[in-house]
């Protein structure tokens, strides 16, 4: 089981308290009336399914039911940085590298 | 019965029978309290304590506790107040009055959710059977308040004493949270 730090309550806990929800940093357009179709589904459904280190969202659902986001590589199924939602995406290259990646 | 009190809210219900009896540990079903919801921003919570009684704890995982009062750290924009059950509506008024038009949420959910009393030195032994979280003194001190999962129902712990804790759970999961944490006490009196 992974343990998946809660940056709002400042603890570790078991996966079974969290939902991922996909990949991170992914802004709705501000005015979708003015979107193409095209943008919408890229929007909408596609993800980079990234093989490595990448940033994607968790909730803390039975916490404290907040959002938030972190770095993990999906190689080895380890997290490498948590960080609350609305903050800036680290830089992924940075992080993997002092990973040894 | 003193080292069985929770604390001043959440006392045993004198009418009810003991879920579990046993020298090291025992279960019993809390008397109903007012249990309401509060959501709102940092600006809100100086006014909603005051009309409270007690302040809005800020710290993760904590609870400030006054006389009939309790304020529990739910989420960053959430906390839980507990006060005695036929206080409802003064409590409720009280905040709707000290915080005016404070953007702000209040919901009764008194009746959403029930409360066991876990206590005994054997307690932590036995909430971990269904909770995978550190219950030690030093991971999780007096007072500590979080939701997590017991087996598969959401509860919420609240550590009142070093051997004493309260288990909330919905309404409808508490036949299988107490009904889980009977059958593993008696299979502790059996081993």
């Amino acid at each position: 089981m992974l343990l998946v730090y809660c940056p709002y309550c400042d603890v570790e806990r078991a996966e079974t308290e969290f939902a991922c929800r996909g990949e991170a940093h992914i802004a709705r357009p501000a005015d979708p009336t003015q979107v193409s179709d095209e943008d919408w589904v890229n929007y909408l459904y596609m993800r980079t399914n990234t093989k490595g280190v990448y940033a994607e969202r968790w909730r803390h659902i039975h916490g404290c039911g907040r959002f938030f986001n972190a770095v993990r590589d999906t190689v080895s199924d380890r997290f490498l940085k948590f960080y609350k939602a609305g903050e800036t995406m680290p830089d992924l290259e940075a992080i993997a590298k002092e990973a040894g990646k | 019965m003193s080292d069985l009190l929770a604390n001043d809210l959440i006392t045993p219900d004198a009418g009810e029978a003991p879920l579990l009896a046993q020298a090291d540990v025992s279960i019993l079903k809390a008397v109903p309290v007012t249990r309401l919801s509060y959501r709102g921003r940092e600006g809100s919570l100086k006014a909603a304590g005051k009309a409270f009684g007690v302040a809005l704890p800020v710290q993760p995982l904590s609870n400030s506790t006054a006389p009939k009062r309790a304020a529990l750290w739910m989420g960053p924009d959430e906390w839980t107040l507990l006060a005695p059950e036929e206080e409802l509506n003064a409590v409720f008024e009280a905040i709707e009055k000290g915080l005016g038009d404070t953007p702000h949420a209040l919901v009764d959910v008194s009746h959403r959710s029930l409360a066991v009393i876990v206590s005994g030195a054997k307690a932590e032994w036995l909430l971990n059977t269904g909770i995978f979280i550190d219950l030690s003194l030093e991971a999780f001190p007096v007072g500590t308040v979080t939701r997590t999962i017991f087996h598969k129902a959401p509860v919420m712990l609240w550590r009142t004493g070093p051997d004493t804790f309260v288990v909330e759970s919905w309404v409808s999961f508490m036949d299988y949270v107490s009904g889980l944490l009977v059958q593993v006490g008696q299979e502790l009196a059996a081993a």
